[in-house]
């Protein structure tokens, strides 16, 4: 089985080679003839960033910014490298920002291939229907921009096998080889994606950004996630941007989501923005930055790392980063019952308490942005166990009445929780 | 699905106690002694009450699971294979379960015939961490989802019985 997998590998990896070496012959041709040729137009690569202002220095615009006083070192940027972990509405654009940009190197993973049904956003061109996204996004950058180092893995990051090789690659893949890369780019559309990158990332300490579009395509948003320091993607259920639609109105019908390039090309432009930010240390980097089409609201909050939290690398890290901390955070937030987006109704006699521990705590979150579902607190061993359990469940049922069920599940889905 | 049946039949599983995931190593080879016993006494309970739907076994690290389900329906029998990888963040996400051959005939599937659970699923497993085990994801998650789903794909004409389609 490996052995197959490290021959496609090996395949992969002598094809991009391939690539490479047509690219620099042919830029190696162009440099020697006519401008006039039927080649492509391919320029070599460009040992030096220059500010001179001809047309065809393609960093003429990007050196300006330290003319403009915005950024003190521009050049920097080409010892950077940036993961991009999922190349599709947003991830495809958010490497093409970076490529135009100069970055040193990228590292793109994806496990999909371009589809037909991928045209309504950025990027792919349908020539490329049935490539893997990887190779198709690396020929259309590799030709925009020669100066990047580009480096493509096609595979699913959530499996027990390809995890490992992520986090190889997260924690030693940079332009330096050995090196950590400098940031980590969620764009995945998936939340078992996204814990496997926030486990990976809590685990290296590794800084990464988060970013998302709702599945309605009217809301987005982007985190930054410091290990330790502000919360990571485990540390509160997923925080969603309310888009101030009525669910109901939602038609569901044959699709399981939407999806606009706008929304896209804005969450992959506040992404990079604060991606450029970050590296090339200018303005002030959002910790979390909504956007709902909708109202053109963007709700910005900061959030700290939660003392709880499930993720035992996350709380090493908050160890960790302790004696730097000075401000403690806040425990046990209060629990917020006035929007009960769930519909959260009780059939047996319950308590207030008893809700509360149902519902579980809800983070003090400005207006706009909401959890997408709380998860109750207090999860005690209450001898529930495989072995011994038949009585507790039946007394208290609760009844999630789900607004948003496009199952035509007529609407009710049980849960089952135990109480102490 | 939410029927007294259904919730009598949840309640009725065991619930799990071990958080550990595939990377866990000795911890993972409990919850996964747990993951075999729970099925175990949920299949029981389907066979006493006439309601046996569903066969799973996983390889020998217990990351990767398959078996069979099937949906009777106007008294026939419809089986379907069904696969699915434990993931790396098990079990604080719940595993995609897939019916391959069903890929591309309904547009409540993600690709390679995962089916989509992210409403009616997703939000009990995570409140539900990490209790819920492998049995829960099958009646609550895959059940419902063919409960719903194969109907509507019989009656659209894009699933047929088998043995209807050899004679």
């Amino acid at each position: 089985m490996t052995s197959i997998e490290e021959l496609k590998l090996r395949v992969r990896e002598l094809e991009n080679e391939l690539i490479k070496c047509k690219q620099k012959r042919c830029t190696a041709m162009c440099a020697e003839q006519p401008a006039d040729n039927n080649q492509p137009h391919q320029r070599t690569r460009i040992e030096k960033m220059s500010a001179e202002v001809v047309d065809s220095n393609p960093y003429s615009r990007l050196m300006a910014l330290k003319r403009m006083g915005i950024v003190e070192d521009y050049e920097k940027i080409r010892t950077f490298t940036v993961a991009v972990v999922g190349v599709g509405g947003v991830g495809s654009v958010t490497a093409e920002m970076l490529t135009r940009c100069g970055i040193g190197k990228l590292l793109l993973f994806d496990y999909d291939k371009v589809e037909l049904a991928n045209m309504n956003r950025l990027f792919f061109q349908p020539h490329q229907a049935g490539l893997s996204k990887v190779e198709a996004a690396e020929h259309t950058l590799r030709s925009i921009n020669p100066d990047v180092q580009f480096e493509i893995h096609n595979y699913n990051i959530t499996t027990m096998s390809n995890f490992a090789h992520f986090m190889d690659r997260i924690s030693h893949g940079a332009l330096e080889e050995g090196k950590a890369v400098d940031l980590v780019l969620c764009c995945v559309d998936n939340f078992e994606a996204r814990m496997a990158i926030n486990a990976a990332c809590n685990e290296l300490g590794q800084i990464w950004m988060e970013s998302g579009v709702s599945e309605n395509a009217v809301s987005g948003h982007i985190q930054l996630i410091i290990p330790g320091e502000t919360a990571c993607f485990a540390c509160a259920p997923p925080l969603v941007v309310a888009a101030n639609i009525d669910e109901k109105t939602l038609k569901r019908e044959g699709v399981c989501a939407a999806s606009l390039p706008t929304t896209m090309g804005v969450v992959a432009g506040i992404l990079v923005q604060n991606v450029l930010k970050y590296l090339l240390k200018f303005g002030t980097v959002s910790h979390y930055l909504g956007y709902n089409a909708m109202q053109d609201f963007f709700p910005t909050m900061a959030m700290k790392a939660n003392p709880t939290c499930d993720d035992p690398h996350c709380k090493k890290q908050q160890e960790n980063y302790k004696p730097k901390d000075v401000a403690k955070t806040p425990e046990e937030l209060p629990a917020v019952h006035e929007d009960n987006d769930w519909g959260i109704e009780l059939v047996s006699e319950q308590t207030d308490d008893e809700l509360k521990a149902a519902s579980g705590p809800v983070p003090d979150l400005p207006e706009g942005i909401t959890v997408a579902y709380t998860i109750p607190g207090g999860n005690g061993a209450s001898g529930e166990t495989v072995e011994e359990t038949e009585q507790s469940l039946e007394e208290c049922v609760i009844i999630i009445v789900t607004q948003s069920c496009h199952l035509r599940l007529r609407c009710i889905v049980p849960c089952l929780r135990v109480l102490k | 699905m939410a029927d007294d049946a259904t919730r009598k039949a949840v309640s009725e599983i065991p619930l799990l106690k071990t958080n550990s995931g595939p990377r866990d190593k000795e911890l993972w080879v409990q919850r996964l002694r747990e993951e075999y016993l729970a099925p175990i006494k949920y299949v029981e309970n389907n066979k006493a009450a006439d309601n046996d739907w569903f066969r799973l076994e996983s390889n020998k690290e217990g990351t990767r699971w398959f078996g069979k389900c099937w949906y009777i329906h106007d008294l026939l029998k419809y089986e379907f294979d069904i696969e699915f990888d434990i993931p790396v963040t098990y079990p604080t996400t719940a595993p995609e379960v897939a019916i391959p051959e069903l890929d591309g005939k309904t547009a409540k599937m993600y690709r390679g015939g995962k089916i989509c659970l992210t409403d009616h699923f997703k939000p009990l497993w995570a409140r539900n961490v990490p209790k819920f085990g492998l049995a829960h994801l099958m009646a609550l998650g895959l059940g419902p989802w063919l409960a719903v789903e194969i109907p509507d794909l019989i009656s659209k004409g894009l699933i047929t019985h088998r043995e209807q389609q050899g004679s």
